[in-house]
């Protein structure tokens, strides 16, 4: 046994040592050298203020933007501290209830659209923080951000595709567009 | 199953099988100490190390000896990581002044990252200084995943050599995996990660301007101690910030799972996009595959590992089917409410409650698949909200024993056991002594490998059976109904496992859970652990006996196919009432809505 504990105790030290200060410390070193701006959290900015990540979602409930997923966060939506999903059971009576509620919203919001709704913009995201909407759930509110900006559906579409990504290498990434970016776009269209 | 579903599967499988080769060969040379080129300064750094360690790099270990050194070194761990816990309030690289989590919590976390568990009953984001993740939480990824690896060795090593005392020196493995196997890979997937968006930083937590002020209630205590709703507005949103990607690339190449964030791989800092998802899984991935090769070479007969691995992709490839298609076919209550779900050029469609967009059907459920056939734990996507059958899968993955390229060595070290098994099985069938590559299997090995194979079932049912009997384990269950079952079920198979994924509704930071699971972790780690040793060290006395017209071939299709089927077999006999209860039922209750 005593052959054994110097061992184990001087490897525990000399390995943490290596793998928690070394490696790490070796990783930030390159990483803020080289890639800067995303080690530090591909933070966006406005007139000289942060306004957010380009990759950590934000609320958004009025009418002239594009909405983000609905976020399970508590106590606010998409709260960075508190990152998650509902982890609500698909036969979970409040997971229903929810999803009707947001229904009811996104139809009164856009009373003329008939359309059935995009299945990504009535659940949560894992994360709560998720920064994208589909394709289909960004094509589904341009006619209400058209008409409160007071622009033409035309317009907004454009919008929607000049930032659609996905299919990358033919199989990765679905049909997406970033919504924080999305709406820094339309803001800066007037 | 969409094109783009079978597309991914393909790329990544391509991918994965190519680096096989090369990176066990590679693993072969570390282990056996051949010399590398390039890794000069390292052989001087390990000689130190030795020194340092008062070890002789050429003395050999019995089984026994290597297993004492292992549990020694693991427990050590566990105090070390308990006290870096405790006393993070007091050390450095803490810029937001977290205070010490309670005890229980903090030592389930401990044996948690040293059992390569990684379950988390914290919130990262919330409770863990930037000291507490990378020196302790992140050293045990390193530490746990070396320690699986070098017990799969010493397997192989039971297997390859002939009339032998010992199976390797546990200290100079482990020495040799950390640095040459794991840190290298390691660093060059991290950097990868930073470049698309994972941040590497020591940075205060960012406050941000959002583009539209938020409101929203919140409860809070008054004066007199009475709860009131308060309507408040906020125009900031707080970035958390942290070393993560370094933490990142360790968590998936040492199958170890514990997210920097709450949200785990879901968190857009931790897995910022489609390619950084493909890159993680290929980093879970990278090891247990490549290990089979490691094993036939080590053997001297390729085509041995071959046979193992080319089950694990039968195996894979299945439960991915099922999970995919499940999942990609929605929720028929939303379908009710005028959802729509179905896949076409502008979104995956599909059961999205708890996806993330970016990764999609595909992206999420063939990385819930890979994350628990090996013992990752890490998830993209939250599996409590799976559909049934579409939880079930990640569930059964776990059951089946992980044996499906598995965690970074216990994955091979387990599906020898079950060859072992399976030879034994065939033995019975045509009446011969059973012989697995020249070694005869004798009774000491059968006893052996049947604790290794039954502890998991035995704790992680037990465990589900107290928990569901007592109320402080019923407490914990967040959903009504079975899916309550399965979310306790699932937390159990978890932890006797060494995942760390979680049905994560469930509140598992109670004293109950948190003892209860710490226990379960533990015996399922270390308890096989010790008795694969055993195996290793009575092989390894063995002689090794001629290749005769009576010697079941363990490289052919037939071997293959009893290999599948031994595992099938073993864990539906040891769970199927088990999921009747839980997942099964509730795919009734949602059917006949």
């Amino acid at each position: 046994m005593k052959g054994i504990f110097r061992p184990a105790l001087t490897l525990l030290v000399v390995l943490t040592l290596m793998t928690g200060v070394f490696y790490p410390l070796v990783v930030t070193a390159v990483a803020q050298v080289v890639f800067p701006w995303q080690a530090n959290g591909s933070l966006l900015k406005r007139h000289g203020v942060f306004i957010g990540s380009r990759l950590i979602g934000q609320p958004f409930s009025a009418p002239q933007y594009f909405w983000s997923r609905p976020s399970a966060t508590t106590p606010q939506p998409y709260n960075a501290l508190d990152s998650g999903g509902s982890n609500l059971g698909p036969l979970s009576p409040t997971l229903i209830a929810a999803v009707k509620a947001r229904i009811a919203v996104l139809r009164a919001a856009d009373p003329g659209t008939p359309d059935a709704i995009p299945v990504d913009l009535v659940t949560a995201s894992a994360s709560g923080l998720d920064p994208d909407i589909s394709l289909a759930a960004a094509y589904y509110q341009a006619p209400r951000v058209a008409r409160a900006r007071g622009l033409s559906v035309a317009q907004v579409r454009a919008l929607i595709g000049a930032h659609a990504r996905g299919g990358e290498l033919g199989v990765l990434g679905d049909p997406r567009v970033n919504v924080l970016e999305l709406n820094l776009a339309l803001d800066a269209m007037k | 199953m969409t094109a783009q579903s079978w597309g991914l599967l393909a790329l990544f499988l391509a991918v994965a099988l190519l680096a096989v080769r090369p990176l066990g060969l590679y693993m072969a040379h570390i282990v056996e100490g051949e010399p590398i080129a390039g890794l000069g300064a390292g052989r001087r750094l390990e000689a130190l190390i030795y020194r340092l360690c008062g070890v002789d790099p050429a003395g050999q270990m019995d089984w026994k000896t290597y297993a004492t050194a292992l549990l020694v070194f693991n427990a050590l761990g566990v105090l070390l990581l308990y006290a870096l816990q405790r006393l993070q309030y007091w050390l450095p690289l803490n810029p937001q002044h977290f205070t010490a989590p309670p005890a229980d919590s903090a030592f389930n976390t401990a044996v948690s990252f040293v059992t390569n568990t990684n379950w988390q009953s914290y919130t990262p984001e919330t409770t863990m200084s930037y000291l507490t993740q990378m020196a302790g939480l992140a050293v045990q990824n390193f530490l746990s995943a070396a320690t699986g690896i070098v017990v799969a060795v010493a397997l192989i090593r039971g297997l390859a050599r002939h009339s032998a005392r010992t199976i390797g020196n546990f200290w100079v493995d482990l020495t040799r995996v950390t640095l040459y196997v794991l840190m290298p890979i390691a660093t060059v997937v991290a950097i990868a990660l930073v470049s698309q968006g994972a941040i590497q930083n020591f940075s205060r937590y960012q406050s941000v301007t959002l583009l539209q002020p938020v409101t929203y209630r919140q409860q809070h205590m008054d004066a007199a101690g009475e709860p009131v709703i308060q309507t408040v507005t906020t125009d900031t949103q707080t970035l958390p910030m942290g070393p993560v990607a370094s933490q990142e690339a360790i968590k998936e190449l040492g199958t170890n799972g514990g997210g920097f964030f709450n949200a785990n791989s879901a968190h857009p800092f931790e897995n910022p996009n489609a390619f950084t998802n493909l890159l993680e899984m290929l980093a879970i991935v990278l090891i247990p595959a490549a290990l089979t090769y490691t094993f036939g070479f080590m053997v001297g007969d390729t085509r041995q590992g071959w046979a193992v691995l080319t089950a694990m992709v039968i195996l894979f490839v299945g439960l991915y089917a099922v999970c995919n298609h499940i999942e990609q076919r929605g929720n028929p209550q939303f379908a009710a409410l005028g959802v729509d779900q179905l896949p076409n050029a502008q979104q995956s469609g599909g059961n999205m409650e708890g996806k993330e967009v970016r990764f999609g059907i595909a992206g999420s459920t063939l990385f819930a698949t890979l994350t628990t056939v090996t013992s990752t734990g890490a998830v993209n996507s939250m599996h409590d909200s799976y559909l049934p059958l579409g939880g079930m899968v990640p569930l059964l993955d776990m059951m089946l024993g992980e044996v499906v390229f598995g965690g970074v060595g216990a994955g091979l070290y387990s599906m020898l056991i079950f060859a072992i098994i399976g030879v034994f099985i065939a033995g019975l069938m045509i009446g011969r002594t059973p012989e697995y590559l020249g070694k005869k299997i004798e009774a000491f090995e059968m006893k052996m490998s049947a604790i290794a194979i039954l502890v998991m079932p035995f704790i992680v049912l037990l465990g589900t059976a107290v928990a569901v009997s007592v109320a402080a384990g019923r407490a914990g269950v967040s959903n009504p109904g079975p899916h309550g079952f399965s979310e306790i079920l699932y937390a159990f198979t978890s932890a006797g496992n060494n995942n760390g994924s979680a049905f994560a509704g469930i509140n598992a930071d109670t004293p109950f859970f948190n003892i209860a699971l710490a226990i379960v972790m533990w015996l399922g780690r270390f308890w096989p652990i010790v008795a694969v040793l055993a195996v290793a060290g009575s092989l390894a006395a063995k002689k090794r006996i001629p290749v005769s017209a009576g010697t079941m071939p363990t490289h052919g299709a037939t071997f293959i196919a009893l290999l599948i089927g031994t595992v099938l077999l073993v864990g539906a006999l040891t769970f199927v009432p088990a999921l009747a209860l839980g997942p099964i039922v509730e795919h009734l209750m949602l059917w006949s809505h």
